[in-house]
């Protein structure tokens, strides 16, 4: 057992500042650990979302020394020796108080995405068949538990609040997974550009970085998709190759 | 418990509560490039010292116009306008540039380490307004894949000078196979140039990434796998291929400039 100090921001949308509180950390702690043993000794009424736990729910998302991290899936014993520990509640959304942030704008941008819209089925006992290398592909996208991370660090959103025109890199990642989906035929592509904006994304890949579940975010969602927008808007030989299909048909 | 007074916001430029050493990576990436810039800049606008026998300088590859043997249209037309300075890399670096200056890995990086748009990750920025790569003049990037069309066709040519650096001219005119020390350093750079170049994003969405059946792609399932497998590194690929391809050109210099005797290896 070891004290360490903790800077934990105390507060809600009117103000705050970081409090102090010192707390015994023992092996194999998570952050997490200590923010509930501080609850419990020192700050009853700090108000902290978790629930998991194991790193898969996300409810636990925040900055750790100023990075974007799962309160639980940050040891202890990776914090600098001697050093305290600021906590603070994540900057792309509003806070509601201490570390815990208002989501919700993300659950209004989920609605605004075409949902998935399959094919008919391949065969009569209403299956589909799909090849084993196109699921894997989507398969990826799928491991998103929606901590936000991603649109937290994201500095389209964090620092330019562009959260009216900018869906963020965690729907870029529930776009690619509709949208190159073997079964799925609807067409988002066009959204993507004029209202999503996709073009805002300059490739910085900190939204892969950040990743809790090592999703490729940039390189195997976001830039398909940038491609694809490519494909539709902005390759003249394509559309030129469209138009002559068109005319034979 | 001890209340310390602070603000929970970081905007500013450099502004961030990071504890680790953000500033690296950019500053590594920012001199890298400069380097680049600078020494390719200037050994382009040499128009000398850029063949040594068999071998030809990368930067100057195709050789459109020039004195050497290597020239595909012989010396530089009688038009070129006397006051415009001619180096025949001027000719044709214009593609290889624009392919790199649009790379979706060096987008990324410069827009950190040049634009600070950000700095890095979860750091301050200098400038309020930002338009990203939705409207010019950042829109035009999109043009990449054009640049990755023309890429392809001068590694063809690079190729074709590898193949070129196996054949040796003797004291007696007698034209002999051989490999050089200059050989392995022109077919590294074609290999290292054809990863970055095979790897690319827009290469891997021609080969099925945009297809919702990748096996519907010309080459296949295995030509998708291949590339996203040399997408994987595609950074290191970038970073190999640029510095590789500076040193070719350092190498054929010091070998024409007689700094360096070029050693025969077979």
């Amino acid at each position: 057992m070891k004290p360490v100090t903790f800077n934990v921001w105390r507060g809600d949308a009117d103000g705050g500042a970081f409090a102090t509180y010192e707390t015994e950390i023992s092996e194999g702690m998570v952050v997490l650990d200590a923010v509930h043993r501080i609850q419990a000794e020192s700050a009853p009424d700090l108000a902290v979302r978790w629930n998991c736990k194991a790193g898969k729910c996300g409810s636990c998302s925040a900055e750790v020394n100023g990075a974007p991290r799962l309160m639980c899936m940050t040891r202890m014993d990776d914090m600098p020796d001697g050093e305290p520990v600021r906590v603070e509640p994540m900057k792309s959304f509003p806070l509601i108080r201490d570390l815990v942030t208002d989501v919700s704008w993300n659950f209004e941008v989920k609605k605004k995405i075409r949902p998935f819209k399959p094919r008919p089925p391949d065969a009569d006992d209403g299956t589909w068949r799909m090849s084993q290398d196109d699921v894997d592909r989507v398969q990826e996208f799928r491991k998103c538990i929606e901590c936000y991370l991603c649109q937290d660090v994201c500095h389209v959103l964090r620092e330019h609040q562009l959260h009216d025109g900018f869906i963020g890199p965690r729907f870029f990642v529930h776009a690619a997974a509709l949208e190159m989906h073997p079964l799925d035929t609807e067409d988002r592509v066009e959204e993507l550009a004029a209202t999503q904006g996709i073009g805002y994304c300059n490739i910085t890949k900190c939204c892969t970085a950040v990743c809790p579940e090592h999703i490729t975010i940039t390189d195997n969602a976001i830039i398909p998709l940038k491609e694809r927008v490519v494909d539709d808007l902005y390759d003249p030989i394509r559309r030129l190759f469209r138009v002559f299909r068109r005319k034979r048909t | 418990m001890a209340q310390a007074a602070s603000s929970l916001t970081t905007q500013g430029f450099g502004r961030t509560r990071r504890r680790d050493r953000w500033w690296v990576t950019p500053l590594a990436i920012f001199l890298g490039l400069s380097g680049f810039v600078v020494y390719s800049t200037w050994a382009a606008f040499q128009g000398e010292h850029y063949h040594f026998g068999s071998y030809l300088s990368p930067f100057y590859s195709p050789e459109i116009f020039g004195s050497s043997p290597h020239s595909l249209f012989g010396a530089v037309p009688a038009a070129w306008p006397v006051w415009l300075p001619f180096s025949p890399a001027l000719l044709i670096l214009w593609a290889p540039a624009g392919f790199r200056f649009t790379c979706y890995y060096y987008r990324g990086s410069y827009y950190k380490a040049f634009w600070a748009d950000p700095p890095a990750c979860a750091v301050g920025e200098p400038r309020k307004g930002y338009r990203g790569e939705n409207s010019f003049p950042l829109v035009i990037q999109n043009v990449h894949r054009y640049f990755l069309y023309l890429a392809l066709i001068f590694l063809v040519f690079l190729s074709l000078d590898v193949w070129n650096a196996l054949w040796f001219t003797g004291a007696d005119g007698q034209v002999a196979f051989g490999i050089g020390v200059g050989t392995l350093v022109l077919a590294i750079n074609v290999v290292l140039l054809g990863g970055y170049a095979l790897g690319c994003h827009s290469m891997r969405h021609l080969m099925g990434g945009g297809k919702d059946h990748v096996g519907d792609a010309v080459f296949g399932r295995a030509g998708y796998r291949c590339v996203s497998c040399l997408n994987r590194g595609h950074m290191r690929w970038a970073w190999a291929s640029l510095f590789w391809v500076a040193f070719s050109d350092f190498y054929v210099r010091m070998c024409s400039m007689g700094v360096i005797a070029d050693w025969r290896i077979l």
